[in-house]
């Protein structure tokens, strides 16, 4: 743990005010003692068990005694006792914690066992069981509640050590022959320090309360001497007569016990992540960049999609927005099949969530224009949207393991969109399921449905995604980059099954992927992105002809479309920008073989050729000799 | 535990063991089975070294606990029969058989002081104990759950930073406020200020209230903490977006998406807290003056009657380990993959 680390827990304002109070306690344990030692043992027989008075502000206990002085000197016996068995408790728990990596491996299991074992009792159990040995007393009950306190922190050791033990140095340290004593003394321990001072911290408090929690019970500290656990047992008897009497030391064990664990609480924070904040861009911000975005084109005739100038930002973790998705124009018309590549990072898939009312929370969406199945989301209730969007718009995603309730049997999660969205009974949202699956050719249907997602292959899930999306029947398909995780001749299946499911339905489709090659398979269109715009669109056929660098060089490194085998794959060299940190003018600029002077200024989509149009001021023409290699079965 | 029917149907014609073997392989190649056998003997060896533990306890404890416990000026001739009687004279191997013996006959032995049979009087207590603790983890449960849950939803993606901060600073403190203070905070607020409430004894509904708020409150802020972190990972994961994408009604993703798969780690969480408040009893019987085993069991420390003392202790420790038991098998019945059962 850094200096720096320290110095922010102090500016965090819980872990300053607690560091404060640490800071008072101690102060007050070292002289409240001498300051008032003799004054709160002084009985005062004319002022027996009394309540509030202006001598005893509050009251005196059954001989007379002061108790707000009483409670003050306390804080060091409290304080004292506590961390003492804090210290048993580490010592303990450090040596058991360590003993697996410094004895053998059966040794060790011994050691990791008993552990395991003891820590499934609770810490006062332990206490309890350690006080009937040790005795009743002060010293039996720091021994208690060190050694109950041990077992999990000796876990917290061996789950830590277990960490670091696995990393290259201590391999090395090994290697090296370093002796087992040497390797925990030099490379462990150092390098476990950070969590095991917070956990400590934490102990501390919980040691407080421990104590007082003994001492209230008449097991710890025993007249004539007093903590505030004693006190805090003596005022509650009298609780009726001077509820102060109790309430003081109780207020004060609470107040210790806290300042501990917010201080240990407040450091271990610091070394953790903070939550990003939920905000809004300023307007001007989205206006200034929106100028040159490119925009879609007119529309003649109906359309299932719509996106004019989309943009997604999200807060930047160093203030100001970052735009994944920055002006993008998209149109699908109905039953047509649209490919949407790039590279990760290129703001695909975020576009696609964008459009169908997906984008994470923290994401803010704006679009000049934006219609989805011929409803505008925009400025509805969500729940509104879902109703009209429910049936319209399937979703394919991209990696089934995860994108299926694993808690869940498969049928009913796609019965569950027809029970929902068309308010049908259970039985026959099933049947559907069923009927659906078969749809899809996934065999033995009616018992598929009743398994979970994890006994399925990873072909079957992604078959069973399509089969959710077509529960209803939609206009519009997405499917999120729907072939990545799987072989390639599954791959081909689920490609195959999207077009006859387009073929039969009718249903526009847009197929998101990284790799040309798929979308070329399936699509008649193909819309190319680059950081977070559309750089290039054309229809399939004309691949050939692409205009845009970007383009080119993504049909250059596909194995299945370059003609020339001999020749090696070329690889686009360099790295797509980070959205943060996007160059000036064309952002393709320093990946790029043509790049001049006029880069520095950002093309906007022009066409090129018909209904083909690239964001280049350099667009190439010389023709690419390509096999495009489409699915048999559909349209061309 | 389940027997197993291992015994071939009553086939007269051949008596070939083939039935029987094919039984058995299909209860062993049977995930359940197994898991079930494998838990049963961890529970079994923990019960086996809680019960040893008890006993050593008295073995333990330096010097003669006879003398310590009948006092300095007790005639010798008195701690040597007593000593006799509670047959720590004999060789410590047959006083361990002896006691695990008397253990399955049901005899935890007999008080020093009071000379009642120790079962006897776990018998009396035990309910106190029991419906205190029941009573506090299922407000904690009802609870817990359902404000863990609302915070989720309502500060998700980082909305509502306020309400967030709120929640989880006042949980914290909430929950770092040990029961028995908070017991002494309740008695004083409820009982003494304004009456509404009896602080002392078992009674009533109304004798419950107090000492269930001060078992409960701690942990119940603890476990929405959890509920609510949890629950906050899992509407991170795709098949939550996959649900937003079916378009289902925000409660609909919640309740059957959300938290079904956050339950793992609130029944783990929910099984440590209940192991916490068996024990924690202890401390809030001795404020409200309850009943139960824990008041005895401060009692017999402090008189050094060490035979209701390892009674309870048994007791205390078979009901943690028995809640253990319970949350596991809970756990592999909760999860479709059934890696609990087979890891
Ligand atoms: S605009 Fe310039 S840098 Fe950008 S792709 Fe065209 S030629 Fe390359």
């Amino acid at each position: 743990m850094g200096r720096d680390q320290w110095r922010a827990a102090l500016r965090n304002p819980v872990g300053a005010a607690a560091a404060g109070l640490l800071v008072l306690l101690a102060v007050l344990a070292v002289v409240a003692p001498i300051l008032w030692g003799d004054a709160a043992e002084e009985t005062d027989p004319a002022a027996l068990s009394q309540g509030s008075t202006s001598e005893h502000p509050l009251g005196t206990d059954a001989l007379g005694r002061d108790i707000m002085l009483r409670v003050l000197v306390a804080t060091r016996y409290s304080l004292g006792l506590a961390l003492l068995a804090t210290a048993i408790c580490v010592v303990a728990g450090v040596l058991l914690g360590v003993l697996p990596a410094v004895l053998g491996r059966r040794a060790g299991r011994l050691v990791t066992g008993t552990v395991n074992l003891a820590v499934a009792f609770p810490g006062l159990l332990l206490a309890l069981f350690f006080a009937v040995i040790f005795g009743v007393g002060a010293r039996g009950a720091v021994l208690a509640i060190g050694l109950a306190g041990a077992p999990s922190f000796a876990r917290l050791v061996q789950t830590n050590v277990a960490a670091v033990s696995g990393r290259d140095f201590v391999a090395a340290a090994r290697l090296a022959g370093v002796g087992r004593f040497r390797l925990v003394a030099r490379h462990l321990l150092p390098n476990i320090g950070e969590p095991l001072v917070v956990n400590a911290t934490v102990m501390a408090g919980s040691a407080l309360l421990a104590f007082a929690g003994l001492s209230f019970l008449g097991l710890g500290v025993q007249p004539p001497a007093y903590d505030w656990g004693r006190l805090l047992g003596e005022g509650l008897d009298r609780i009726y007569i001077n509820p102060a009497a109790a309430l003081a030391p109780g207020v004060a064990v609470v107040v210790a016990g806290l300042a501990f664990t917010l201080l240990g609480e407040s450091i271990a924070q610091v070394v953790g992540v903070r939550a990003v904040r939920r905000r809004r861009p300023p307007v001007g911000d989205q206006a200034a960049a929106a100028a040159a975005a490119g925009s879609a084109p007119e529309t003649p005739g109906d359309t299932v999609l719509v996106a004019d100038d989309l943009r997604v930002g999200f807060p930047a973790p160093r203030g100001g927005w970052t735009y994944p998705v920055d002006g993008v124009g998209l149109t699908v018309r109905p039953g047509e099949t649209v490919g949407i590549v790039g590279e990760s990072g290129s703001g695909k898939s975020l576009t696609a969530l964008a459009v169908a009312q997906l984008a994470p929370d923290t994401a803010d969406v704006t679009a000049a224009r934006l219609e989805v199945a011929g409803v505008e989301p925009r400025g509805r209730p969500e729940s509104e949207v879902r109703e009209l969007l429910g049936t319209k718009v399937a979703m394919v995603f991209q990696d089934p393991m995860t994108s299926f309730n694993p808690s869940m049997r498969v049928g009913t999660q796609l019965a569950e969109v027809t029970r929902v969205h068309e308010g049908q009974g259970r039985r026959a949202a099933l049947a559907r399921a069923v009927d659906r699956l078969r749809t899809v050719r996934v065999p033995a249907p009616e018992r598929r449905a009743h398994q979970y997602p994890h006994e399925f292959s990873g072909g079957m899930r992604q078959r069973a995604m399509v089969a959710m999306g077509l529960m209803s029947t939609p206009e519009l398909i997405i499917a999120d980059e729907p072939t990545t995780a799987l072989d390639v001749t599954v791959q081909r299946q689920v490609l195959r099954l999207l077009k006859d499911v387009q073929a039969e339905t009718g249903a526009a489709v847009v197929l998101i992927s990284h790799d040309i090659a798929v979308v070329a398979q399936l699509c008649e269109r193909v819309v190319v992105m680059y950081a977070g715009r559309v750089v290039e669109e054309l229809p399939v056929g004309q691949l050939g002809a692409a205009a845009h660098p970007y383009t080119r060089a993504l049909l250059a490194s596909v194995p299945d479309l370059a003609t020339d085998r001999e020749r090696p794959l070329a690889t686009i060299p360099g790295r797509p920008p980070d959205p943060a940190d996007r160059p000036e003018g064309c952002a393709f600029a320093p990946r790029c073989a043509f790049a001049d002077d006029a880069c520095r200024v950002r093309p906007g989509l022009a066409a090129v050729a018909p209904e083909q149009r690239a964001a280049c001021w350099h667009p190439r023409s010389q023709p690419l000799d390509l096999v495009l290699d489409v699915l048999s079965g559909g349209r061309s | 535990m389940t027997t197993t029917p291992v015994t071939p149907p009553t086939a007269p014609v051949t008596p070939s063991a083939a039935p029987a073997t094919s039984a058995v392989a299909a209860w062993v190649g049977n995930p359940w089975a197994r898991f079930l056998l494998r838990r049963t003997g961890r529970l079994l060896v923990s019960l086996a070294v809680l019960v040893t533990l008890a006993f050593l306890m008295i073995h333990l404890i330096p010097g003669d606990p006879v003398r310590a416990a009948l006092g300095v000026t007790a005639p010798p001739d008195l701690v040597e029969a007593r000593r006799e009687a509670l047959g720590l004279n004999d060789p410590i191997g047959v006083q361990l058989a002896d006691y695990v013996r008397a253990l399955f006959a049901g005899d935890l032995g007999t008080s020093m002081t009071s000379g009642v049979s120790v079962s006897e009087t776990i018998g009396q207590r035990l309910p106190a104990t029991a419906s205190l603790a029941v009573a506090a983890f299922v407000v904690v449960m009802l609870a817990a759950v359902p404000l863990g849950l609302a915070m989720a939803v309502l500060t998700r993606g980082g909305r509502r930073r306020g309400a967030e901060l709120g929640f989880t600073s006042t949980s914290a403190v909430g929950a770092a406020i040990p029961e028995f203070l908070l017991a002494v905070g309740l008695v004083f607020v409820f009982g003494v200020t304004l009456g509404w409430f009896p602080v002392a004894g078992r009674g009533d509904a109304a004798s419950y209230v107090l000492p269930v708020v001060a078992l409960a409150l701690g942990p119940a802020l603890l476990m929405a903490r959890i509920v609510r972190v949890e629950a906050l990972a899992v509407m991170d994961e795709d098949f939550v977006r996959t649900a937003r994408a079916k378009r289902l009604p925000p409660l609909r993703v919640h309740l059957r998406h959300v938290f079904p798969n956050a339950l793992t780690s609130t029944l783990t969480i929910g099984g440590l807290l209940l192991s916490g408040m068996i024990v924690g009893t202890v401390l809030v019987e001795n404020v409200f003056a309850w009943p139960g085993m824990g008041m005895t069991i401060v009692s017999s420390i402090l008189a050094k009657d060490y035979p209701v003392v390892q009674g309870i202790v048994l007791v205390y420790g078979a009901a943690v380990l028995l809640v253990n038991l319970v949350v596991d098998v809970l756990l592999a019945l909760a999860d479709p993959r059934s890696t609990i059962r087979e890891g």
